[in-house]
């Protein structure tokens, strides 16, 4: 799974749907890969108004990459060197292995083989 | 506004008149395409300049090409009348480029290098003064002839003759049929999606850079591949994680990214159960593309199981101080469920998550062994806006294209209820196609 995708899901159990805890998701005992790709910069500034740069900054401290700015620092498209630390982070870095956990439910989430399993157990999928 | 000749494919008829639309729609224009029949390949269509014919085209998969028109008639000499009265506006810009003749019979018997010759040299008027050249030339000038065929065999004489400035041949004259052939991907199964329909769907989803599109039962990824090939970035999800991981090393859904050049475009495959969704509220899709899986080789199923006693309780059994449920081996069970609540549940999600006029597109199987009209899914804030129809045998496929429409729109909503069960496109497969 790429990092990118940490900014896309959330914790898939319905009664966490209203909660801001279900996302993103905590992530622990990850196993990263740098897969790389070439560098795309029009195709990382189109993602970005997709992002959420929050769940962006705390993701990554999760995978102990502490050096993102807290808050979205203006004008990133003529920002090369900050392009290419996100192009590294979001595009690059898959999670080969590891846990997700709610912070809302508790429910934990695996990733094996680079996939994520969002699958629910019968009493979470069921209610 | 000028005449432009569009040369069609004879394949997928009835679905050629909706991706033209779609792409100019996409492109920003709209375009009269009355003049399409499902009977012939060209058709003239008024355009504002080269750009915009090469924008109706390039993308395309059911056409082959457009040209500028330089003439039309019955016969040869008709042909040769209309050429000598419209060139003499266009050929002075043209006059002086390298060039090369094609000649295009549709149906049409192979023609003898001299018959070639003969036809070409009767255009000779044109006085062009270019250098001929077969490789790269800057503009190929072509003869389209289209012949019927009687008793099997190619007419003598073709029906009608069209000549044109080749302006932009679509994805299908650059072989990207051959090149998505199925077959020859590094991982494919049994029921993966046809490439060419795959592409098609593609184009009417109006898949395109910075998007990024949503195949919600990926399996072995051809609307994804198809998706990234129109250069947008791909997700999918499928309830069956064997699909998702492939069959080993060098045979996975990434390596048929990689075969193709848009490894990049590969965004990610989750394990997912569509009605149990992990993707946040506010993500927005541009687009949804997929094939429902209507369950003929496998049942649909969703997480959950239909003997909740057998599973009462287990929730609490504990394996090495940890909840078993949520133990990394833990196997999620599935149940059953039906096509047409999944469908009700499609429409829900893309109502929710697509952009005002961001597309759904799904297929949707039809049984024809009665003669009942098909009830179509409908939601209030999605718009129908193409139903195409694939006939097989005993059943056929439709295309179901709907687009989100802004806060004022209100539109029907037909939900499975209202379906009823005519469309229970499994159990008549097992039970009265026979």
């Amino acid at each position: 799974m790429k990092f990118l995708t940490t900014n896309f899901v959330k914790c898939a159990v319905k009664s966490c749907d209203a909660s801001d805890l279900s996302f993103p998701l905590k992530y622990e005992e990850c196993e990263l890969q740098l897969q790389e790709h070439d560098f795309n910069p029009e195709f990382l500034i189109s993602m970005l108004p997709r992002l959420n740069w929050d769940a962006v900054v705390q993701v990554a401290a999760d995978l102990g990459n502490t050096s993102l700015p807290s808050t979205k620092p203006e004008g990133i498209e003529n920002n090369e060197q900050l392009l290419k630390d996100l192009h590294s982070l979001l595009l690059e870095t898959q999670i080969i292995n590891g846990k997700m956990t709610c912070r809302h439910c508790g429910h934990i989430y695996y990733i094996k083989d680079s996939i994520a399993n969002f699958l629910l157990p019968p009493h979470l999928a069921n209610s | 506004m000028k005449d432009y000749l569009v040369y069609l494919s004879q394949a997928h008829v009835g679905f050629r008149r909706a991706e033209l639309e779609s792409l100019a729609e996409m492109h920003g224009f709209i375009a009269d395409l009355s003049g399409l029949s499902e009977k012939s390949p060209f058709f003239v269509v008024q355009l504002e300049n080269d750009e915009q014919a090469a924008q109706l085209i390039r993308r395309s998969v059911l056409s082959r090409a457009i040209y500028e028109l330089w003439g039309q008639g019955a016969t040869l000499d008709e042909l040769h009348a209309d050429v000598r009265h419209r060139s003499a506006a266009l050929v002075s810009k043209y006059r002086l480029s390298s060039f090369k003749f094609d000649i295009v019979s549709y149906q049409g018997s192979r023609k003898s290098r001299e018959q070639q010759l003969a036809l070409i040299n009767s255009f000779a008027y044109l006085a062009l003064e270019g250098k001929i050249k077969m490789k790269n030339p800057d503009q190929i000038f072509t003869v389209l002839e289209a012949y019927s065929i009687v008793n099997q065999e190619p007419a003598p004489q073709p029906d009608y003759m069209y000549f044109g400035r080749e302006v932009a041949v679509s994805e299908r004259s650059r072989g990207v049929l051959e090149r998505h052939e199925i077959a020859k991907r590094p991982y494919y199964g049994t029921t993966t999606f046809d490439a060419e329909l795959a592409l098609v769907s593609c184009n009417l989803a109006q898949a395109r850079p910075g998007q990024l599109i949503y195949d919600p039962f990926v399996g072995t990824g051809s609307f994804a591949l198809a998706a990234a090939h129109h250069g947008a970035l791909a997700y999918g999800t499928d309830i069956d994680f064997r699909a998702l991981k492939g069959k080993g090393p060098g045979r996975r859904l990434a390596t048929n990214f990689e075969k193709y050049g848009t490894s990049h475009l590969f965004g990610d495959v989750l394990c997912m159960d569509f009605t149990h969704n992990a993707f946040r509220k506010n993500l927005v899709f541009d687009a949804i593309v997929c094939d429902p899986p209507y369950g003929v080789r496998e049942g649909l199923k969703v997480c959950g199981t239909n003997r909740e006693e057998r599973f009462e309780g287990k929730e609490k059994i504990v394996i090495d101080g940890q909840y078993a449920y949520l133990r990394r081996d833990f196997i999620q069970p599935k149940k059953n469920y039906s096509l047409d609540l999944l469908l009700d549940d499609l429409l829900q999600f893309a109502a929710e998550r697509l952009p005002v006029n961001g597309r759904l597109c799904f297929w949707m199987p039809v049984a024809n062994d009665q003669d009942i009209p098909t009830l179509v899914p409908q939601h209030e804030k999605l718009q129908l806006v193409y139903n195409l129809v694939q006939e097989f045998n005993k059943w056929s496929r439709r295309l179901l294209v709907y687009a989100k429409r802004d806060a004022n729109y209100k539109g029907t909503t037909i939900t499975s209820q209202e379906r009823g069960l005519q469309n229970d496109f499994r159990n008549r497969y097992f039970h009265k196609f026979k």
